[in-house]
């Protein structure tokens, strides 16, 4: 048994009075699809900016690929990261997010290139070549020279998964990466993402509010509510025989409202 | 007769000291702008205050009591400086400040999911802001840089107070000499026109050419 690439322990995470993590620990397996649902404001998109170290900890330790995330040695002991230790522990990780995020001043081939080129100094013609592999595998090579303002939500958003992407990151983290988009243009993005977990070994996060999806992708559900994992398992297990109350009932809220299952 | 051509020349050497004073006394406000107003939204306390205090000086006191100290109190301190070198920097230094809060403002305006985004994708501080933040806030600036351009023409004028001899000196010059006011406050008034609308002009052509692509819309 391999040692997890993510031991979240024991994290808190609060704004204000409010504790919207509420000690929650969890642990994720090299390679492993994990799909994190749960009712609105549980703290499932909070966990993943945690993860990007895109907040603060009120308390607790992350370990990701056998190293501290927020923490570092020092003082015979841990301290708290700095910026350049960060920066060494962000390499690991990559994050998809719900509104794209790119740059709209950059195409979409320089949108892809631009973090090889300046965080791991990857000559131009290397970058390129990688992002057209990468464009292609999205499928979208032939816009590799429009700007982001002139593509579909979908098609930005397939930009966005390559730009991930071509950092080469062990874990990726997806937060509700179709809810921004047409119904329509929904499919397209999770076909690429259908293609990531079956074609690649990378570990991925994904929280989303498509059960379906949700059902097919992960090795592992995590239900999440108020803060705290309610529930995991087995998607089959999950979605067919809930145990816990809330599950159930968050689940035939969902079915209510005509979400596929 | 008065024979006005002498004196047209007189004012158009004065217009070259404007011009002078306002490209030189510009490039030190954009210095000074994005010195300050990128040191406003520093993560440093210490950077963030000296910031603070320059602008809120530059802002609360009057360009006239500026250039007044620049020429002549500095001297006091071992500081002399030639009348043009003194207005560069009394405009430079009064514009500038106004300048810094617009810089700090568009690097504000382009937003988090921007430098989100930034992070994820591993980019240092500086990186960020030189390759994403600054060519979006750039565009967002200039409309009021060229406000701030146009005032900094307008307020050149204060120099002859230090016996600089610019475009308003010399029509004083030959109002005097002539008697007559109409002629040269019109040359000036049409030539100072101008001027602001040479810098509007290009100003307008900055951003046509720095919002290529973008078509209006962020991502
Ligand atoms: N910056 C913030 N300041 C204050 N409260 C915040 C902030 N960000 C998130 N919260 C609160 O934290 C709680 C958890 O938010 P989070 O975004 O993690 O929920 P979520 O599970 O992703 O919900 P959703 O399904 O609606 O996306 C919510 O109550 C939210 O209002
Ligand atoms: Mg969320």
């Amino acid at each position: 048994m391999p040692d997890p690439i993510i031991r979240i322990d024991n994290i808190i995470k609060r704004y204000g009075p409010l504790t919207v993590l509420d000690g929650l620990s969890m642990q994720v397996m090299p390679g492993e699809k994990l799909a994190l649902i749960g009712p609105s404001g549980s703290g499932k998109t909070t966990i993943l900016r945690i993860l990007m170290t895109l907040e603060t900890i009120s308390g607790g330790h992350i370990e990701v690929d056998g190293a501290q995330l927020y923490h570092m040695p020092g003082n015979g002991g841990l301290v708290a990261a700095d910026e350049r230790y960060l920066q060494r522990m962000r390499a690991k990780i990559g994050m998809v997010f719900q509104h794209f995020n790119l740059f709209p001043h950059k195409c979409v081939l320089d949108n892809v290139t631009l973090a090889p080129m300046l965080t791991k100094g990857m000559a131009r013609p290397v970058a390129e070549k990688r992002a057209m592999e990468l464009l292609d595998m999205v499928g979208m090579a032939d816009k590799a020279k429009s700007m982001p303002a002139q593509l579909s939500g979908g098609q930005k958003q397939r930009v966005a998964i390559a730009r991930a992407l071509a950092l080469s990151p062990k874990i990726m983290l997806f937060d509700e990466v179709t809810s921004a988009l047409d119904p329509e243009l929904v499919e397209e993005v999770l076909n690429v993402m259908r293609k990531l977990a079956s074609e690649t070994d990378m570990t991925m996060l994904l929280v989303t509010h498509e059960m379906g999806f949700a059902h097919d992708f992960a090795d592992r559900i995590l239900f999440f509510d108020r803060g705290r994992i309610v529930e995991e398992g087995k998607p089959d297990d999950i979605f067919r025989h809930p145990k816990q109350e809330r599950t159930q009932v968050f689940l035939r809220k969902i079915i209510a409202a005509g979400h596929r299952v | 007769m008065i024979d006005w051509s002498g004196y047209i020349g007189l004012i158009l050497q004065g217009a070259l000291v404007t011009l002078q004073l306002t490209v030189l006394g510009s490039a030190l406000a954009v210095v000074m702008a994005f010195t300050a107003g990128l040191a406003r939204v520093s993560r440093f306390f210490a950077v963030r205050a000296l910031a603070t205090t320059y602008i809120e000086f530059f802002r609360g006191t009057s360009i006239f009591v500026q250039l007044f100290w620049v020429y002549f109190v500095l001297p006091f301190a071992g500081i002399t400086l030639t009348p043009l070198q003194a207005g560069v920097l009394a405009l430079g230094l009064n514009v500038g400040a106004y300048g810094a809060e617009v810089v700090r403002g568009a690097v504000k305006a382009i937003g988090r999911e921007q430098r989100e985004a930034c992070i994820a994708l591993n980019l240092t501080r500086y990186q960020s802001m030189r390759h994403i933040i600054l060519p979006q806030a750039l565009p967002l600036m200039l409309p009021t840089f060229c406000n701030n351009a146009i005032e900094l023409l307008k307020g050149t004028a204060v120099v002859s107070l230090i016996s600089l001899t610019d475009m308003t000196f010399q029509a004083q010059v030959v109002r005097a000499q002539t008697g007559n006011t109409l002629i040269p406050f019109t040359v000036i008034l049409v030539l100072y026109f101008l001027m602001s609308w040479v810098i509007s002009r290009s100003m307008r052509w900055l951003e046509r050419r720095m919002t290529r692509g973008l078509d209006g819309v962020r991502a």
